[in-house]
């Protein structure tokens, strides 16, 4: 008869173990197929380039990055990005003095207009891109300042 | 289990620009809690949206998109009666679809 000691340690390895592979829910921390982690870990634009395997980024009229020139609460920035330009591949918002650059890809085909809008978190005043990449393999991108009265990464 | 997605689709046109709030925490694992512990990164990291079932837009994001994320995009070729879904993924392999219809 095992003692109570072991049934419990054995119990705990067990958890680990499934802790391990992931299958314990609320604990697994799986992130998604085909997620970019590393992009969303990138600390400049050219390292999110490099990352990426995307060409250098060229300043475009024709690529429009929309965000409030203050924010009062950097916990809810409103920010769009959006181009003119057809055979558009993706679209890319970037904060550049978040802890990571990369907020948020979309990727865009045909069935949608090459323009979104979200709300993205801001530690501190910053420039803000919207960048698109093409199907031919341009990234263009337009950049704005935003400033925040109150940061919004917590702590 | 989390609250649904507020879907607004409204067609004007040949497209309908959709509108999406969802529910999540959007926790980016930089906070700590009163005693001092990190606060675990808890965010959504991808994103699909359909129009009658076929995938129109993804989207992958990181812990800096907004608590409780706003989305809005155009999608072509949608009339009234058609419907939107969206679905989420985050971090930690939970999941959640809400669906609309096309006014």
């Amino acid at each position: 008869m095992p003692t109570r000691r072991e049934l419990l340690q054995r119990s705990a390895t067990l958890a680990a173990l499934m802790a391990g592979v992931g299958v314990l829910p609320g604990i697994a921390r799986a992130d998604a197929a085909g997620y970019a982690k590393a992009a969303f870990e990138a600390k400049s634009m050219a390292e999110l380039t490099r990352t990426l395997g995307l060409a250098t980024p060229t300043e475009s009229k024709d690529v429009a990055i929309q965000g409030p020139d203050i924010a009062e609460n950097g916990a809810v920035v409103p920010l769009g990005a959006s181009t003119t330009l057809p055979g558009v591949k993706r679209l890319m918002l970037l904060v550049e003095k978040n802890p990571a650059m990369l907020t948020a890809m979309f990727d865009i085909d045909e069935h949608v207009d090459p323009a979104i809008s979200t709300r993205a978190k801001m530690g501190q005043s910053s420039n803000v891109y919207a960048v698109a990449v093409m199907n031919d393999g341009r990234v263009l991108y337009a950049a704005k300042e935003v400033k925040v009265t109150l940061g919004g990464c917590g702590g | 289990m989390t609250d649904p997605m507020r879907i607004r689709a409204q067609a004007s046109g040949d497209k309908a620009t959709v509108r999406v709030l969802m529910s999540h925490e959007m926790e980016t694992g930089q906070r700590k809690d009163a005693a001092g512990k990190t606060i675990p990164a808890w965010y959504i990291q991808e994103v699909t949206a359909r129009l009658n079932g076929a995938p129109v837009l993804s989207a992958q994001w990181g812990p800096a998109v907004a608590k409780n994320p706003f989305l809005q995009f155009s999608v072509k070729g949608a009339k009234a009666g058609d419907k939107v879904s969206l679905t989420w993924v985050d971090n930690r392999g939970e999941t959640r679809t809400d669906e609309a219809t096309v006014s």
